[in-house]
């Protein structure tokens, strides 16, 4: 009787704090923008042409190691590719509605990241500058971040033994930090590319939209999704066409695990509470009883007790001699014994 | 006590957890030379695999049985339960031990586990509070253990000191167990693009909380039942009249806490309106899930403890033990990256499975250890009489 | 302090704070019970 209320208790807090949780989270009328004049970039697929010039200058950049294939074999393009560990940014070929398209993929640099909500070791950065940049210097390895992309972006070098990191595009962070645009942006022969201020890049994406409504899908593929990334797209065809998700949803990560975490200290804060008052209750029960047989107990107690002293110390003698352990257990037997009456009684 | 046959199982044991743990070594050394590429079938789309689904996952979740039993002993007052304590906070501690222990397997350089509680907390983590908790409950299950190991060594006064930290100590496991518990399972919640629609849910830290309280308790029926097949001669009298009891009123809350899981899954289902996922492929799995490895176990449950009928609950607690296993599989395996092609998908390498079973070999094989030689399964006589708790203190006064 | 511009900041920055008050809490509820208790039976603490 009494466990199945404990656990219905517990059950109860349980729920009880995560709708706490939920009313908290939604209660908070907390708003960030981003830094303000970030940078991000416009990648117009409807532009793109597949020509991998961008991955060649990323590599070069980044002084990543040279590919198995060079840059302008692009047979390449036949197989879905993502982001490795040696390459930060690849190009994918789609057959879509609209004939063959091409996309860039590389880290979309969040506005909200989610690698860097999920890092318990605060591995990656937001800088005003917009990009989103990963610190090996405290990394685990534990690969959580990689978990948490929605983008499936970050990349780890499973066959380093003695120090795997992560690898991502880092925006060309030295680069812009010096007012040079991105390797990638730059490489680009189409202009498919644009960098500039976020939210320069969502006015002009907008334009072109309205210029030319047939070339372009109504949406601003990054406007929203995730909670708003700097890297935006503009399509020609629906974004699943070309291998991007429509179904992420706008929540950023530290809204989707705000509420879990909000709960955690209403744990902390609530159970010490409800549990020493079951203590209190158990034990002011467990005092009511024993009142009530106190007195037929202690009477039995003291026989059993001085028995027992006596077998014990017997037991005890004998004990120097023989396999210690098997005596404790024979002991502890013959104890029990001769004091199972009172003693099951006093802890009924 | 037929000694010839104990001697046999323990020979064929021996060599079989001898066989095991060479491979395990063999493994260990090409994993700390070749890197995690040498020996998983991990990617970069699948980064965690089964050192992450069962390890720690299965291996926190299974190791719930410490809390849950001292809770019932020293919180709710269930005296009954005080014989079951001890060797359910062996295995927990053990447990939790060796899912630290597995980790440095999984991470990539795990020198630095203890970066994210000393240099750089990334308290926006969920994986961070799991790591924090794991921390401290390790250190406060091994804590709770010592009392045994003073006992053993003969330490009278600081094993008192021990002692009466009972319930604050048990307490402070409820907090932890309570935290890490339910954060393991919100560790998905940042995913929901990844995770099947049937198993996300804004409740995952819930269910995952509440899964495991009947998971430690199955696991206390289970563990005991092994142990009382194979270690008998090493319990008191208390212990094996206990036990039945012990059994009894574990697989009653434990019928009566997964019926509550049951129903609460039900509505996560609801309320996200997930149910038409039903009717697929996964939602077939989803259903397994709930009905053969939690309604069906609750059922049996339930009647076992109503007829006391002890085998039914010891082969039930078997079945909900996987049932653990196979939930915990489906979140961070089965139905993660359920949207990529399945080319693409996970499947873990006999090497990762070598590391596993390794390590549950490591963790029977100090088990043990230990309890052949402390006061585990039996009241050490010197300490029989004060009475172990505080709340139980005033007997004999 | 710099001003705050991404909610995952204000997250960290708040969060710190909260695990540090969770374990000022723990600490107060230990020793506000042994308060409670003081007057009790002598024999017991915790
Ligand atoms: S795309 Fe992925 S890796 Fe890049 S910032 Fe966003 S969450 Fe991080
Ligand atoms: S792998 Fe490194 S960067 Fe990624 S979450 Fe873990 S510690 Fe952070
Ligand atoms: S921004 Fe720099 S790092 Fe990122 S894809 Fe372009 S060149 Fe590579």
């Amino acid at each position: 009787m009494q466990r199945r209320k404990f656990l219905g208790l517990l059950g109860a807090a349980g729920l009880m704090t995560t709708a706490v949780a939920g009313q908290a989270q939604a209660a908070g009328s907390k708003h960030f923008e981003g830094y303000p004049d970030s940078f991000g970039v416009l990648h117009d697929t409807t532009r793109c042409i597949g020509c991998r010039k961008c991955e060649a200058a990323c590599n070069t950049v980044n002084k990543l190691p040279k590919p198995d294939k060079p840059f302008d074999d692009l047979k390449v393009l036949e197989t879905e590719r993502r982001t490795t560990d040696t390459a930060y940014t690849v190009v994918n070929k789609y057959e879509t509605s609209k004939g063959l398209k091409f996309r860039k993929i590389q880290c979309n640099h969040c506005l909200e990241p989610a690698c860097a909500s999920a890092c318990f070791v605060k591995a990656f950065t937001k800088n005003p500058t917009g990009s989103v940049t990963y610190d090996e210097s405290v990394c685990v390895g534990c690969r959580y971040c990689m978990v948490a992309c929605s983008f499936n972006i970050p990349a780890y070098t499973y066959n380093d033994p003695i120090t795997p990191k992560i690898m991502k595009c880092t925006m060309c962070q030295p680069l812009i930090a010096e007012g040079k645009l991105p390797g990638c942006v730059e490489a680009c022969p189409k202009e498919a590319l644009t960098f500039g201020k976020r939210v320069d890049l969502i006015k002009v994406a907008r334009e072109r939209i309205r210029q030319y409504p047939d070339r372009y899908v109504d949406q601003i593929y990054g406007e929203r999704e995730m909670g708003g990334t700097a890297w935006i797209y503009l399509n020609g065809v629906p974004s699943p066409e070309v291998g991007m998700r429509d179904d992420l949803g706008v929540a950023s990560a530290p809204e989707l695990t705000g509420g879990a975490l909000a709960t955690v200290p209403m744990i902390v804060g609530l159970w010490p509470v409800l549990l020493t008052g079951i203590y209190a209750v158990s034990k002011r029960k467990d005092k009511i009883a024993k009142e009530e047989k106190r007195q037929a107990v202690t009477a039995a107690l003291t026989k059993a007790a001085a028995d027992a002293e006596v077998k014990l110390s017997a037991a005890l003698t004998k004990a120097e001699v023989e396999n210690k352990k098997q005596i404790e257990v024979a002991v502890k037997k013959a104890v029990e014994e001769s004091a199972k009456q009172p003693k099951t009684e006093g802890e009924a | 006590m037929s000694q010839d046959t104990a001697a046999g199982k323990g020979n064929l044991f021996n060599i079989i957890s001898g066989i095991i743990i060479l491979a395990g070594l063999v493994v260990t050394f090409l994993r700390f030379t070749q890197g995690l590429g040498g020996v998983t079938n991990l990617d970069n789309n699948n980064p965690w695999g089964v050192w992450i689904g069962f390890d720690l996952l299965c291996g926190v979740a299974l190791a719930a049985g410490g809390y849950t039993t001292s809770a019932a002993c020293y919180i709710f007052g269930l005296k009954r339960f005080h014989s079951a304590v001890r060797p359910a906070i062996l295995t927990a501690f053990l447990g939790y031990a060796f899912v630290v222990f597995a980790l440095h397997y999984d991470v990539g350089r795990p020198w630095r586990l203890p970066y994210p509680i000393f240099v750089s907390p990334g308290t926006t983590s969920l994986l961070f509070e799991v790591g924090l908790c794991v921390f401290l409950y390790v250190s406060v299950l091994f804590i709770e253990f010592t009392p045994a190991a003073f006992e053993w060594l003969g330490f009278k006064k600081i094993r008192k000191v021990v002692v009466k930290l009972t319930l604050a100590l048990t307490i402070m496991g409820v907090i932890l167990s309570t935290m890490h518990q339910s954060s393991l399972g919100a560790l998905f919640t940042i995913a929901p693009s990844k995770l099947h629609p049937l198993w996300y849910s804004t409740y995952l830290p819930v269910y995952f909380f509440i899964s495991s309280i009947f998971a430690g308790m199955s696991m206390v029926i289970f563990e005991g039942t092994l142990s009382h097949h194979y270690m008998h001669g090493l319990m008191d009298k208390t212990h094996l009249d206990e036990a039945d009891g012990v059994v009894l009123g574990f697989a009653r809350g434990a019928s009566m806490v997964m019926m509550g899981y049951v129903f609460i899954k039900i509505i996560g289902l609801v309320s996200d309106g997930t149910w038409q996922y039903l009717s697929s492929g996964y939602g077939l799995l989803f259903l397994t899930e709930l009905l053969c490895f939690v309604a069906l176990p609750a059922m049996l449950y339930g009647i076992g403890s109503r007829e006391k009928n002890l085998k039914l609950i010891r082969w039930t607690s078997l079945l909900t033990v996987l049932g653990i296993v196979f939930n915990r599989f489906n979140i961070s395996m089965v139905a993660f990256n359920y949207q990529l092609p399945s080319s693409q998908r996970y499947f873990p390498s006999l090497m990762e499975i070598v590391i596993s079973i390794f390590v549950v070999t490591l963790i029977v094989t100090v088990f043990r250890f230990i309890t052949t030689r402390m006061p585990i399964f039996y009241e050490h006589p010197e300490y029989a009489e004060h009475e172990e708790e505080p709340a139980a203190h005033g007997h004999g006064h | 302090m710099d001003a705050i511009y991404t909610l995952h900041d204000f997250m960290l920055n708040s969060k710190n704070w909260i695990y540090i008050l969770m374990g000022l809490g723990l600490i107060m509820y230990v020793c506000w019970w042994l308060f409670l208790t003081s007057r009790d039976e002598p024999k017991r603490i915790t």
